[in-house]
């Protein structure tokens, strides 16, 4: 059905309207009867042994409920925060996973690790308790550089060093041969910056126990509930899953940090029960610099090898990965799987290898943001091939041309384990040169200089595996679960239909991309389907919302779920005509046989209202599927920058960027060019803007909005977003996913151009006034920088 | 943090050494002091009334006073804790010289602040800690300026 609002059309997001009014209700919204606060104890220091906890003046305080520590958590026997994917070093041994309690019981081994929660009436009251607790800390040595981590003193106890794991993929002696008979090698010595996530809702939980039914419920901001339930029954323990139900309402945003469980809801949701009376715990915005999961934060080297023609001959890549003192949920992934599986990218590179080492240091975990490893391996290719083409004097447009894959490659197999199965990039790149007037660059160049500005332009033309995951493909590479989707399909006896989808929207606009999905599918009316996310209680099973896999996972979910409706319903039509299915067709929501017709709504009430009705089929009109997809699925794009630099000051101007994305089929292009601005936006955050900054003693410096510098508005140009279309082959509805492109593809663009318009190699994200200014500063007194 | 100054006092050596030893004079002196104790070891107990940047709260210092050549110069270590709001380390290096019949006190601090206080105020901190110092330092002059307030030192 094309229609205003079927498939394919620009849908105004119906969610918009309470996000927009202030009628949402996001986690910190709710109140319960006998509701409690909780604030959390947290560490100043970045390692210390964890001495005597003295918390007699806190209870004393007015409004105290109850002081809980780690020792509390650990003598209750409540189990560690897992790592959920198994990520094997290259002499075949398992990763090496530190005890993660929830509360620390022993030792701390970052700032603002929590240890212990203090509940009182009123959340001053809490605020005042936490105060009064006085702890021995006996101060430890932390472990704060990255490069030198691995072989450092290590910080858990127990363990030989700080590495967890020292993983390789690819075929090392080959891409060494290559390297060193090609023409040419083009070496960077790369920093992926450190990145805060900043959703715009702070994460926050409120924990229920119920005496009489003995039922745990617990509201937080997670990207998938189902999977945080899984995780607090079967490892943490807090109760089994029948008993626990969690419900994560309106979200604010996530970009990968509300995905893991944390130490923070778990608390929360065991010490409600412990005390008997509901807790509340909202983050305030210090709390999340320092607790939540961040982003990237790599060293790399790497080398590229071209021979004669200019054709890329061999690629190595070597990794070290800032795990944080802990590892988070999916955070041995990220580096691994989600990175050096991407380092192809849309080339054909015949050798390829790369090693990753992911190694503890005394920071906050570091997990998925974002892109998660995709941005970081697009940044290692996209630097070096720009690169490359400026040192040997080519066209970085057609030396990208020359070596890039081809639609007529398609099923293309890339020497680091993945299956691309269709793409078109060059068109991509085709279609970004027109948009971003690449011939008309050199006058505006000349024109700059004129007002004594530095202009340059940057390509990157990434690749991304996204529609996460091929189930038994990524249990063979470690992960502890399936990565599928369900959904579900329940047409109401009047012929409304609501929608349950597995997969949380906090920001995408499922509600109205999977109406679309659905109504499109069964012909009704948009109006008359209601998707319902994000509670376990009411939504079968689900595996949440990242790596850009929702509408190609859960989408096609909710296309396999619909089919069933229509089978089922041509059986009810076939047998009120009187005729054989097979001579029932399904057109515009009604069941047409010759010149008879039922709707879909016709065929639904007669399933409630069986009077008339096949005698060997079930009443009702309700359809679930589980959607696992065959392979990943991958959207890729071309990203040009074009900056203008004040000799000055040193201050970037983003002037241009033009998006060109393949992703795919399109459901709603508004909602997908809002993706791209959004994720675009946060990769010119990462090039110019942000980064989070631990000084030598461990502390995290960059704490605030007074250091840590988000873009904003006035920082970006208006977006030039166009699409390319190819569609995934192995999807019902063709589509690759574009939630993360913007994040992945951006960085290496703007850096690109930033470092074109300086005329230097490498300058390290973020470029700030002040780093290009001293650039600038020191190109003066040397002529290069 | 590193930080140094230099302030010229117009009394003798002796005086100054004497004041910087008495609680109740720097007490006085230390804008939000709320309480100094010296302790049998020769350490101070403080409770100071502090503001850095959006952060105020009480701060809780044990001060040390090590490698003492009276009067000619002496090093505090401070361990300086602000509960929830983190912490401070730190040393001062003090320097008393006679100047005429006046006294030059050159300190040199170097001092590391963890919790909120990095979090929040790392780059505050420097300023705040000039601010105080200067604070101190006008304010201890003044014990100094009068004749009575003199005399009451001299004890």
């Amino acid at each position: 059905m094309s229609s205003a609002t079927g498939i394919g059309a620009s849908v105004k997001r119906r969610e918009d309207v309470r996000f927009l009014t202030g009628t949402a209700t996001y986690t910190d919204d709710l109140n319960l009867p006998g509701q409690v606060y909780g604030v959390f104890l947290r560490s100043p220091h970045p390692r210390a042994a964890l001495g005597e906890i003295d918390v007699s003046k806190a209870l004393k305080a007015d409004g105290v409920l109850a002081v809980f520590t780690g020792q509390d958590t650990a003598a209750d026997g409540l189990g560690d925060l897992p790592c959920g994917w198994l990520v094997k070093s290259k002499d075949g041994s398992d990763m090496v996973s530190a005890p993660h309690p929830p509360l620390a019981v022993t030792q701390v081994n970052y700032v603002g690790e929590p240890y212990g929660l203090v509940v009182a009436e009123t959340l001053a009251a809490a605020r005042a308790g936490a105060e009064l607790v006085v702890t021995d800390f006996t101060e430890l040595p932390p472990v704060m550089d990255l490069a030198t981590a691995a072989d450092a003193a290590p910080i858990h106890e127990g363990l030989a060093n700080n590495l967890a794991y020292d993983w390789a993929l690819g075929d090392a002696a080959a891409t060494d041969a290559a390297l060193a008979k090609a023409d040419h090698v083009t070496k960077l010595s790369l920093t992926n910056n450190r990145l805060i996530p900043n959703a715009m809702e702070p994460r926050a939980a409120l924990g229920k126990f119920d005496p009489a039914s003995g039922n745990y419920e617990l509201h937080t901001t997670s990207q998938n509930p189902h999977l945080e339930r899984l995780v607090l029954s079967a490892f943490v323990q807090i109760a089994p899953e029948h008993k626990l139900k969690i419900i994560a309402p309106d979200v604010g945003g996530g970009f990968g940090s509300k995905i893991f469980v944390y130490a923070e809801e778990t608390a929360v949701i065991w010490a409600a029960a412990k005390l008997g009376r509901p807790i509340k715990w909202t983050a305030d915005r210090s709390e999340s610099f320092l607790a939540d999961a961040h982003g990237r934060d790599h060293v790399t080297s790497a080398e590229l090898g071209l021979d004669e023609r200019g054709r890329f001959t061999a690629l190595r890549v070597r990794t070290t990965a800032n795990l944080g003192a802990y590892l988070s949920l999916f955070s041995s992934a990220v580096p691994t799987y989600l990175y050096g599986t991407l380092l192809a990218g849309q080339y054909k590179t015949p050798n390829i290898h790369v090693e990753t080492k992911g190694v503890y240091t005394n920071t906050s975990s570091v997990d998925a943001y974002r892109g998660a490893g995709r941005p970081e391996a697009t940044f290692v290719v996209e630097r070096l091939v720009e690169t490359a083409a400026r040192e040997l004097g080519w066209d970085p447009a057609e030396l990208r041309r020359l070596n890039m894959i081809q639609p007529e490659d398609f099923p293309y197999e890339t020497p680091v384990a993945l299956v691309y199965d269709t793409g078109n990039y060059q068109a991509s790149l085709e279609r970004a040169l027109e948009l971003a007037d690449y011939a008309g660059f050199a006058k505006r160049r000349e024109a700059a200089a004129v007002e004594g500005k530095l202009r340059g332009l940057g390509f990157s033309c990434y690749i991304e595996a996204c529609g996460l995951a091929p189930s038994q493909l990524a249990i063979q590479l470690g992960a502890g679960v399936g990565l599928y989707e369900s959904g579900e399909v329940r047409v109401n006896p009047t012929g409304s239909v609501t929608v349950f989808t597995g997969s949380h929207s906090h920001g995408q606009g499922h509600e109205t991309t999977f109406a679309q999905v659905v109504s499109d599918k069964l012909g009704v009316p948009f109006d008359d389907v209601e998707v319902v996310h994000g509670d376990t209680g009411r939504v079968e099973f689900g595996l949440g919302t990242y790596g850009s896999r929702s509408l190609a996972v859960g989408g096609s979910a909710l296309i396999r779920a619909s089919e069933k409706i229509i089978a089922k319903g041509r059986r009810i039509a076939a047998h009120r005509m009187q005729t054989e299915v097979e001579n029932v067709a399904f057109e515009d929501g009604a069941f047409i046989s010759g010149n008879q017709r039922m709707t879909l709504q016709e065929a639904a009430f007669a399933s409630y209202v069986p009077a008339d009705y096949p005698p060997d089929l079930e009443p009702g009109l309700s359809e679930k599927a589980f959607y696992d997809p065959q392979n990943f699925t991958y959207p890729a794009g071309a990203h040009i920058a074009e900056v203008e630099i004040d000799k000055e000051t040193g201050v970037v101007r983003l002037v241009k960027f033009v998006a060109v994305d393949d992703f795919g089929a399109v459901v709603n292009p508004m909602i997908v060019d809002g993706q791209v601005h959004g994720g675009v936006a946060q990769g010119a955050g990462q090039a110019l803007l942000e980064h989070g900054i631990y000084d030598g003693d461990g502390q995290l410096v960059t704490g605030s909005y007074m250091d840590y510098c988000m873009p904003r508005a006035d920082d970006l140009p208006d977006f030039v977003v166009d699409t390319t279309v190819t569609p995934c082959t192995h999807n019902p509805l063709g589509a690759k996913g574009c939630g993360e492109a913007g994040a992945i593809g951006s960085p290496a663009a703007i850096i690109n151009a930033v470092t074109d318009a300086l005329g230097v190699q490498d300058i390290a994200m973020p470029a700030t006034s002040e780093q290009v200014w001293r650039c600038l500063k020191e190109a003066e007194a040397s002529e290069g920088c | 943090m590193e930080q140094s100054g230099e302030y010229r006092i117009l009394t003798k050596r002796e005086d100054v050494w004497a004041s910087l030893n008495d609680p109740e004079v720097l007490a006085k002196c230390i804008d939000g002091c709320q309480s100094m104790q010296r302790r049998e070891d020769g350490s101070f107990l403080a409770a100071v009334k502090a503001r850095v940047g959006p952060i105020r709260a009480t701060f809780k210092a044990n001060l040390r006073l090590v490698d003492l050549n009276p009067p000619a110069s002496y090093v505090i270590h401070a361990d300086v804790n602000g509960g929830a709001v983190g912490f401070a380390k730190g040393s001062a290096k003090v320097f008393l010289e006679e100047d005429g019949a006046a006294t030059l006190l050159r300190y040199e601090i170097s001092a590391r602040v963890g919790g909120k206080l990095a979090q929040l105020g790392a780059r505050l901190v420097d300023g705040a800690a000039r601010k105080m110092a200067a604070d101190f330092f006008a304010a201890f002059r003044l014990e100094f300026a009068s004749p009575a307030s003199a005399g009451g030192l001299s004890h």
